[in-house]
């Protein structure tokens, strides 16, 4: 099951740029939650400091606290830890090229030292099946390397992989904008239907598809979050200026 | 002018390959007329008189080629991942690398003198063990170069995905970027190995030579660049076909070394993995 997100005075940089600033915001349990604003806006920055991966880069650097159900990530956990419990998928597909589709879902946990090869199969089988890429490879589970299969069905090995370490969250970070509209859909339909299990935070550009995948909206400028509202409201009704330019296309 | 250009083109990519065949052609035909079975299971006769083979010095070769193998492709390939993935941009790093471009450039026959120092003065004999230490060196740098940029050439989204499960970063490394990386890394092995499987100065002082057959590493051994050598220089008529017969052997050896692990580590890639 997904837990919430609580997020308080959060600041992130890259060397002495200040890409977030003072970020405060609550991301429901189990809805997924659309992420919108121009490049350059901090919205990826955000996400990346979800699970920790935002300091993987040396000169980046994070103040504030993040709480991801009843764990304070930045004091109670060691990085490793969080991204088991909040799944990520990125937004060019990046299935382990040398890999079989299988070991592709499997490698989160085989190379954590799971041994259990039954029950390894069914995950396996499971996440291929939540991720709509079952029926697709089945046949193929050994034979072909994850690199072979096409863009759009990448990105869908991609999920399964994630899914296969049973994250209780998923940040997905523009997952679908290198992908053709037949893959975006498929992308769209598997968000709608993993939101019952996990808390779902989706970064995007597609302004439709925010307003077709999410229950609630933020909108980010300049490092810094305008608005955060129902996904109706940011897009019917919006309370700041700055949002409602943004919204009909005024820039960004 | 797009015909001038590709005419040039096609001219340089002549120009390599022709040296090539020449010398293979012309080694078949000085050698292959030597290459019996006696050549492979008999050892060198005493000077002057006709037969005998170079068993010692095939047997030799590989038993150097062995000990270099062990010493340079471990420290070689650790050296290669510290390099690109855990001391990216730290002042060690940049002097291993700097390093490592300097002992490429150093001479073998140097390789050969510093093994001498280094393991035959102390023991007082000369030994199959520092000559494959001399050649094991002279691999390090190859194979930690290559494996370097082998691994700077995995694209990034490939370790921020191992790092998104939440793997550690050592096991990330070795688990999945070395992975990614591991074809090349074998094809720089695979080119170290050949360039010292024709190394005949640094076993001078080292390896030294033996008539007799040998596998043992703490006594002096033949290798077939050596025996090549003393053939070639050497008056006899019969000691000459030898030499040919024994380069033939050595090229054709190494060329089925490589394609061997080739094969080998091959069989495993999946359709489509690239």
């Amino acid at each position: 099951m997904g837990v919430g997100i609580e997020v308080t005075n959060l600041n992130a940089w890259y060397g002495s740029n200040h890409t977030l600033q003072d970020i405060n915001l609550n991301i429901p349990a189990n809805h997924a939650t659309a992420l919108i604003g121009p490049s350059g806006c901090g919205k990826s920055t955000f996400v990346r400091c979800l699970n920790r991966m935002h300091e993987t880069n040396p000169i980046a650097r994070v103040t504030g606290t993040v709480r991801i159900g009843d764990m304070d990530i930045y004091n109670d956990a060691q990085p490793v830890e969080i991204r088991r419990r909040v799944g990520m998928v990125f937004q060019r597909p990046n299935p382990f090229p040398t890999m079989s589709i299988y070991d592709n879902v499997a490698s989160g946990l085989k190379l954590n030292g799971y041994k259990n090869r039954r029950s390894l199969d069914e995950i396996v089988e499971r996440s291929l099946k939540n991720s709509a890429l079952w029926d697709e490879v089945k046949d193929d589970l050994k034979s072909k390397s994850g690199a072979s299969l096409s863009g759009g069905q990448q990105q869908r090995l991609c999920i399964a992989r994630a899914l296969a370490v049973d994250p209780e969250v998923l940040l997905m970070d523009e997952p679908a904008s290198a992908l053709d509209p037949v893959s975006t859909s498929k992308i769209e339909d598997l968000i709608f239907q993993l939101k019952s299990q996990y808390t779902i935070v989706i970064v995007t550009h597609n302004m439709q598809q925010a307003a077709r995948v999410a229950e609630k909206t933020g909108f980010f400028l300049n490092g810094r979050m305008v608005e955060f509202d129902s996904t109706h409201k940011i897009f019917t009704n919006p309370t700041d200026k700055r949002t409602e330019d943004y919204i009909t296309g005024r820039f960004g | 002018m797009d015909h001038a250009v590709t005419g040039l083109a096609i001219l340089a990519t002549t120009l390599v390959v022709v040296p090539l065949i020449a010398i293979f052609v012309y080694l078949l035909l000085k050698g292959a007329s030597s290459v019996n079975l006696d050549f492979f299971l008999k050892n060198p006769v005493p000077e002057g008189e006709s037969g005998g083979g170079m068993a010692n010095a095939i047997a030799g070769s590989g038993v150097l080629l062995g000990i270099a193998s062990l010493i340079g492709i471990p420290i070689g390939i650790g050296a290669g991942i510290y390099l690109a993935e855990f001391g990216r941009g730290t002042k060690l790093a940049n002097a291993v690398r700097f390093t490592a471009d300097v002992l490429n450039g150093v001479p073998s026959i140097v390789m050969g003198l510093a093994a001498y120092s280094l393991i035959v003065i102390p023991q007082r004999h000369f030994s199959a063990l520092s000559g494959g230490v001399a050649l094991g060196i002279m691999m390090i740098p190859t194979v930690a170069r290559t494996s370097e940029e082998m691994l700077l050439m995995v694209p990034n989204m490939i370790r921020e995905a191992a790092l998104g499960l939440g793997l550690s970063n050592w096991r990330a490394v070795l688990s999945i970027t070395v992975r990614t990386a591991s074809p090349g890394i074998i094809t720089g092995c695979m080119l170290a190995f050949a360039r010292v499987a024709g190394e005949t100065a640094p076993l001078i002082f080292t390896a030294l030579g033996n008539a007799f057959f040998s596998t043992n590493p703490n006594q002096p051994i033949e290798a077939l660049p050596l025996q090549i050598w003393v053939y070639a220089t050497g008056p006899y008529e019969d000691q000459h076909r030898l030499a040919w017969a024994g380069a033939l052997v050595l090229i054709v050896l190494i060329v089925l070394a490589v394609s061997l692990v080739r094969y080998v580590t091959s069989r495993g890639v999946l359709k489509g993995a690239s």
